[in-house]
């Protein structure tokens, strides 16, 4: 709980994470190290304390701010699938599937958010659906397009040898559909962590509550830790998507590895 | 769901709209910024990215810059820039508090849709169109002028398209720093447990946003239309 006094003045009463920033010298170390980096006086962006310190409420945000990107991606993808099945089968439905789904993305996060509110509370779930939302406009095109990019030639093979319906789905298209799929889910994924951070306005905001915390206190260290976590971990989930391409399309590593042999 | 009611109510009354820093005043403010934003990004990135993409050179830079704006959270970046020492939360003429800060922010988040789109427009324009043009005596700068730019425009006025959503979206949540526009609304209603007001801006934010992509899409259109691209493919 915070109480603002004038703008940038700020006392924190019981806050989540404790005590608060010194307003000189280290916490409970020796004094005759000068003030700490983190300090109301020295306030440095860079701060190894401050992690040193404050490591276990970064952690906390670290794993809040996954959870949330995780589980929103994995409704996303839940949604998105079975719209993308529907609009293939019925290519009536595809022109309004693909229309609504845009003119939610053009709704902005923190406006998307509060319109959830009534339905949802200010709870995590408000921020997952909303992110789900977001995550479900790249995703549901994606699989269209991975759907689509399967060969005609291919899928007739698969009929010809006895797939059908649900096993020709799982069997044949689905696995041919995945580089175009994780690319897709990669832009979801990447776009999913960054958004999360808006999450603060209901307060289940992962880093990006310690990026509010850090911009109402004037914390750098706090705020520049967390807007690099925040990168960081867009970066490694995005790396770590590249690997599951890669392990699940053994194929396609050998065709590049083909080409670039064979120039 | 009485929050909903809350929220009809605070719309409907008309002073919340008018007068100094109503949600009139706001909602232009926050135009003011999109506009201005996205008029930077296209005056810095749309000649960049056309030259690079006429010369077939920065491919990587242009195509990345994408990924590296959708990776930075556009919050992140707003609170870097308010905590700074400079532009910090000084005021900016008509644009209010920390307008300097939240103009930078927008226009460098506007930035990579407008220099992706126009790089790939250009790079897609045909190869027979491009050496058509070279055979005909034109020289490099006509065969940019002639050629390659009236049959990238549809792509390159999608990026304006994408971008403007862009702004939009972050010129919203410029609030959440304590910036300028109508995402204040929503931060108020929010951070004063006024949930009603939150939503009224909320669904202000939206609608505004909504006519937006309309507008941009009826441009859009009216530029497609008129490209040879599109000629060339009519029936």
């Amino acid at each position: 709980m915070r109480v603002t006094l004038l703008g940038d003045l700020t006392l924190r009463v019981g806050a989540a994470g404790g005590v608060g920033r010194p307003l000189a010298g280290p916490v409970g170390g020796a004094d005759d190290e000068g003030p700490s980096c983190y300090s109301r006086l020295t306030n440095e962006w860079f701060c190894a304390d401050y992690l040193r310190d404050r490591g276990a409420e970064v952690a906390d945000a670290t794993v809040a701010h996954l959870q949330i990107t995780a589980a929103a991606i994995v409704l996303g993808l839940v949604l998105a699938v079975p719209l993308a099945l529907l609009a293939r089968r019925r290519p009536r439905l595809e022109g309004p599937v693909l229309g609504f789904s845009t003119g939610l993305y053009t709704i902005p996060s923190i406006a998307l958010f509060p319109l959830l509110v009534p339905f949802t509370g200010l709870s995590a779930t408000t921020v997952v659906l909303g992110l789900a939302l977001y995550a479900l406009t790249i995703l549901v095109r994606a699989v269209l397009d991975g759907l689509r990019s399967v060969p005609p030639e291919v899928r007739d093979a698969a009929r010809g040898l006895g797939y059908a319906g649900g096993r020709l789905l799982l069997q044949v298209e689905l696995p041919l559909a995945m580089p175009v799929l994780i690319a897709g889910l990669r832009v979801a994924t990447v776009s999913t962590v960054a958004l999360t951070t808006v999450g603060s306005l209901v307060g289940h905001g992962g880093l990006g509550d310690l990026i509010a915390d850090g911009v109402t206190t004037n914390f750098r260290a706090e705020l520049l830790t967390a807007a690099v976590l925040c990168v960081l971990l867009a970066v490694v989930l995005d790396l770590l998507l590249v690997v599951l391409q890669r392990l699940l399309t053994p194929w396609t590593r050998s065709r590049t590895a083909a080409v670039e042999v064979a120039q | 769901m009485r929050v909903v009611a809350d929220a009809w109510r605070y719309l409907a009354d008309p002073a919340h709209w008018r007068g100094d820093g109503g949600m009139l005043d706001l909602l232009l403010e926050q135009l003011l910024l999109t506009v201005t934003a996205l008029g930077l990004a296209v005056l810095l990135g749309l000649p960049l990215a056309l030259w690079l993409g006429h010369l077939g050179r920065g491919g990587v830079l242009a195509v990345n810059v994408s990924n590296v704006g959708r990776a930075v959270p556009t919050f992140a970046l707003l609170a870097l820039l308010v905590t700074m020492d400079h532009p910090g939360t000084s005021s900016f003429g008509p644009y209010g508090r920390a307008g300097l800060a939240t103009l930078i922010a927008l226009a460098l988040f506007a930035l990579p849709p407008v220099i992706t789109n126009a790089y790939v427009a250009v790079r897609g324009v045909p190869p027979e169109a491009q050496d058509a043009a070279t055979g005909m005596g034109m020289s490099g700068w006509q065969r940019f002028w002639r050629v390659e730019l009236p049959l990238a425009a549809p792509l390159v006025v999608s990026g304006i398209r994408l971008a403007l959503v862009q702004v939009w979206a972050t010129a919203t949540i410029a609030a959440l720093v304590a910036g300028p526009g109508l995402g204040r609304v929503i931060t108020d209603g929010f951070y004063r447990t006024d949930y009603g007001k939150g939503i009224a801006g909320a669904v202000v934010v939206a609608l505004v946003a909504l006519v937006l992509e309309g507008l941009a899409a009826l441009g859009q259109r009216a530029v497609t239309r008129s490209s040879p691209a599109a000629v060339g493919a009519a029936p």
